[in-house]
Formats: C-alpha cells, structure tokens, sequence
C-alpha cells in the first residue's frame, strides 16, 4: 500500500466518527454483507459515512493491509476498527454495539 | 481435495478444534458477484477451540483469517466466522 493510500484512509476514519467500508453505497450496497451492517446502523439511527471500496481499487486493497483484515465490509467509530460484518452481528445482538457506540459519544436511538 | 476439505484440514491442524463445522453456502450466493458456477466460493464455519480464550472478537477472526490466507486470496469470496472458546455459548459470545 502506498503512503497516499494509507494517508486517504487515515483521514476518512478521522474525519466521520462512523465509517463503513463497504461495496456499493448505503443506498444501493453491492454485497448482502455490506447491506446487513447498512441496516444494523440505519435501525439504531447511526449516521454514518459508507466508502465504497467498488469505487476505488486503491482503498479496497489498501483497506484490507491498514486493518489486518482480509474481508469487506469494516465498520470504524472514532478511527477504531470494530471488525466486519459477523462481528457487527454479533455486537448488535448482545447489545454491545449499541454500548461501544455510546461510549465514544456516538448518538444511538434507544 | 475440495476447498471446504482443506478448510476443514486446515482449522483443525491449527486450532485443535473441540467442535467444527464448515458449511458451503456458495448455492444460496448462485449468480451473485463472486460466485462461481462449481461453487465452493461462500462458506460459513463454527469453530470452537480453547485457542481463543481470552481473545477478543478481532483477535480471534485474525487468527482464523491468517490459518486461510492461501485460500482467501484464492477461491473463498466470502467467510462468515463464529470463533468460540469451549464453554461460551453461540448467542452470547461476549460473555
């Protein structure tokens, strides 16, 4: 990965609190798995910025060796990984999303 | 051998699984980006292996990850993990 790319990233998970790296867009994603953490964040009212990775050759692969993580889609808050689409999952379900989300100051509709 | 074999081969060798179950979904994916006509593209797998205790979510999906990186950059397109250490639950891993 190139120093440009790695700087691109490291500024847009800087500069939204809630970014998703996905294929396609929050309004037309490209992948169920993107789409089901789309729909995890809209049903708790997240407001969030989707980069589409389909978009851009560059950050897809240059996402997957800043992360250490092979897959797409990744969801950061507040420039932290929190992991992919299983682990969203996961974190949903047991409320845990919800808390990390709130924890770092990110409004979530109870 | 078929990809879910060595998958299977490969998490067992690494991760001395308790349990493990690796489950081809490539027909519920037929015609979509990534598929391929002979399948064996979209896997699901449960894993449970004492490897993973006191690890968190990420740390856990890494390790798995890299025991199938010659796969990932191959055939797999898509991967959906439940890595559990024994004694947790598959509804409340976070316990």
């Amino acid at each position: 990965m190139d120093t440009a790319t790695q700087e691109r990233i490291r500024q847009q998970i800087s500069e939204s609190p809630v970014v998703l790296f996905m294929k396609g867009t929050p309004v037309f994603p490209q992948c169920g798995f993107s789409a089901a953490v789309v729909q995890i964040l809209s049903h708790l009212g997240v407001k969030f910025k989707g980069v589409d990775v389909l978009s851009d050759p560059s950050v897809r692969q240059g996402i997957k060796e800043f992360s250490n993580w092979p897959t797409i889609p990744q969801l950061y808050v507040k420039g932290e990984f929190i992991g992919g689409c299983d682990i969203v999952r996961e974190m949903f379900e047991s409320g845990e999303l919800q808390q990390v989300l709130e924890e770092k100051g990110v409004p979530v509709r109870a | 051998m078929s990809v879910a074999a060595t998958v299977e081969r490969k998490l067992r060798d690494r991760f001395a699984p308790v349990r493990l179950t690796v489950t081809d979904d490539s027909h519920r994916h037929a015609g979509h980006a990534g598929a391929r006509p002979e399948g064996e593209t979209h896997f699901s797998v449960t894993i449970v292996s004492a490897a993973f205790a006191g690890l968190g979510r990420v740390a856990r999906q890494r390790l798995v990850y890299a025991a199938l990186a010659e796969e990932l950059a191959g055939g797999i397109h898509a991967l959906s993990l439940t890595t559990l250490a024994p004694g947790e639950a598959d509804s409340n891993q976070n316990v």
